[in-house]
């Protein structure tokens, strides 16, 4: 393993990109840094510019006004990087499957600019803290 | 002094103020993670921080200035590790040269100078409104710095003897803080240092919330990984500083007791092993971690570094205390109330030259 990768593992700092969703996988996120959880313990940070991350939280199922922003947000994100739909909509348009404005999931207009894209799933509606920790550690250990 | 020791120095001058500075800056996060009842990260969290951007890809924005935006953080952390060399270079072998108070004073504006360069030239709105703001705050405390780095050259003055030049060497061997001139000069000079350091009552430029890490919203990689390091030398040069300028730097005091039979130097590295060797422990215990910090100030108080731990641990707890304060908030702070206390201090500081009296 190379030492890059070794420090990427050890410092993930991750951006949250919301794409149109209801908010509570937003606020589960920020769970994700209070007191109880504390993801800092595992060197994660919330950062606020995509040029700083390694990892986007991406949120959401994708609106058409939200496309082509996610792509515009994952071309300035420095490589290595990977990507994390969360939540049901996140994964696969969840609940507005059928909707018109909806042009996701994640995965589909990620693949569009990048196919070798490494991209996490974490579903749940919203999913909980403990499970974004998790899909976190599994997507590392299989980088 | 004889040669090897000398030698020594030199060699490890450098990587010792940025591993120093790596440290800082974990003490910093832990700190601040137990006043927040957290955990906190591991030992070797800024050490793999820096370590991860060195290895990630530099992106350039497309109408940014490359070689301004390329220089800048190369130009502040040169300048922030010749201003720790300098005071090292006074601490350990207590040589200096005329003027060095000035030169000090304009190396310790670089970094914030290579911040706005880099920032206005990666063209972003964002690192913009930085740059505004981190200019704003520049104009506003450095006024207040300056006047009181004047307290301490009155204060000074009147104590050197007849034919020694008045260099941070002589100031160093007085402790102005001990005085009610100096006591104000002190306590601004700390709020100075805070702003300095974008530490965050005076973190408007980096605002994390409104602004996106403002000024280094740009920046990736490698680049972003070397104002990480300055910032994190900053931590070592600039409490450094206000130890020797007001607490009567590192010499003739109870807490350098035990470093001075054995000089400082072989007192240094040998902390410096044990934080490594004990950070390496670390990840076997869970309590090993505040043990381990509370280890790591008992060292810095043997070695003589009690008084640059007290100021950082100061800087640290101003930090958690306290929201961020508007940029039109902060000047008037600087401007007003620090530069007229500090006005007071100054004339303080002359009637007690001119009628003898030490503790005004």
């Amino acid at each position: 393993m190379s030492w890059k990768i070794k420090a990427l593992k050890k410092s993930p700092w991750v951006f949250h990109v919301n794409t149109g969703a209801c908010n509570n996988c937003d606020i589960e996120i920020v769970n994700c840094l209070t007191p109880k959880f504390d993801v800092e313990r595992f060197g994660i940070k919330l950062v606020g510019s995509p040029r700083h991350a390694d990892a986007l939280l991406v949120t959401g199922g994708v609106t058409a006004q939200a496309a082509p922003r996610l792509r515009e947000v994952y071309r300035q994100t420095p490589k290595p990087c990977v990507v994390f739909a969360i939540g049901a909509c996140g994964c696969g348009k969840g609940i507005f499957t059928t909707g018109y404005h909806m042009v996701g999931p994640v995965d589909k207009i990620i693949k569009e600019i990048d196919p070798n894209a490494i991209i996490a799933y974490v579903p749940g509606c919203p999913p909980k803290p403990e499970a974004m920790i998790s899909g976190i550690v599994k997507a590392l250990a299989a980088l | 002094m004889s040669v090897p020791p000398n030698i020594l120095f030199w060699i490890i001058v450098i990587p010792g103020t940025v591993i120093l500075g790596l440290v800082a800056s974990w003490i910093v996060r832990k700190v601040s993670a137990l006043v927040q009842w957290r955990v906190g990260p591991p030992f070797l969290q800024p050490f793999y921080d820096v370590a991860k951007l060195m290895g990630k890809e530099i992106l350039v924005p497309q109408d940014a200035h490359r070689v301004v935006f390329m220089a800048a953080p190369i130009v502040g952390l040169a300048g922030v590790i010749l201003l720790s060399v300098m005071l090292w270079r006074i601490i350990v072998t207590e040589t200096a040269f005329l003027g060095d108070i000035i030169v000090a004073i304009y190396l310790m504006v670089l970094p914030s100078l290579a911040l706005i360069l880099g920032s206005s030239a990666s063209a972003s709105p964002h690192a913009s409104v930085g740059t505004s703001r981190e200019m704003k705050l520049v104009m506003g405390y450095e006024l207040s710095l300056v006047l009181a780095f004047i307290v301490v050259i009155i204060k000074t003055a009147a104590l050197v003897e007849p034919g020694q030049q008045l260099s941070l060497a002589a100031i160093a061997q007085h402790a102005p803080v001990f005085s009610i001139s100096g006591m104000l000069a002190f306590l601004v000079s700390i709020l100075c240092i805070q702003a300095k350091l974008g530490f965050v009552p005076f973190d408007m430029a980096e605002a994390e919330t409104e602004l996106g890490s403002g000024v280094l919203i740009e920046y990736s990689g490698a680049l972003l990984a070397i104002w990480k390091l300055m910032q994190a030398v900053m931590l070592v040069a600039l409490p450094l500083f206000l130890v020797m300028v007001f607490l009567g730097g590192f010499s003739a005091d109870l807490l350098t007791g035990l470093a001075k039979p054995v000089g400082i130097l072989p007192v240094g590295i040998i902390v410096l092993l044990v934080f490594v060797v004990a950070g390496l422990l670390a990840r076997f215990n869970k309590y090993i971690d505040i043990l381990f910090l509370l280890a790591l100030i008992a060292a810095c108080l043997l070695a003589g570094l009690g008084k640059y731990v007290l100021i950082l641990v100061l800087l640290i707890l101003i930090k958690n205390t306290n929201p961020r304060v508007r940029i039109d908030q902060a000047m008037k702070f600087f401007w007003v109330y620090c530069s007229t206390t500090l006005v007071v201090a100054i004339i303080l500081a002359l009637i007690g030259n001119s009628y003898s009296i030490g503790w005004l």
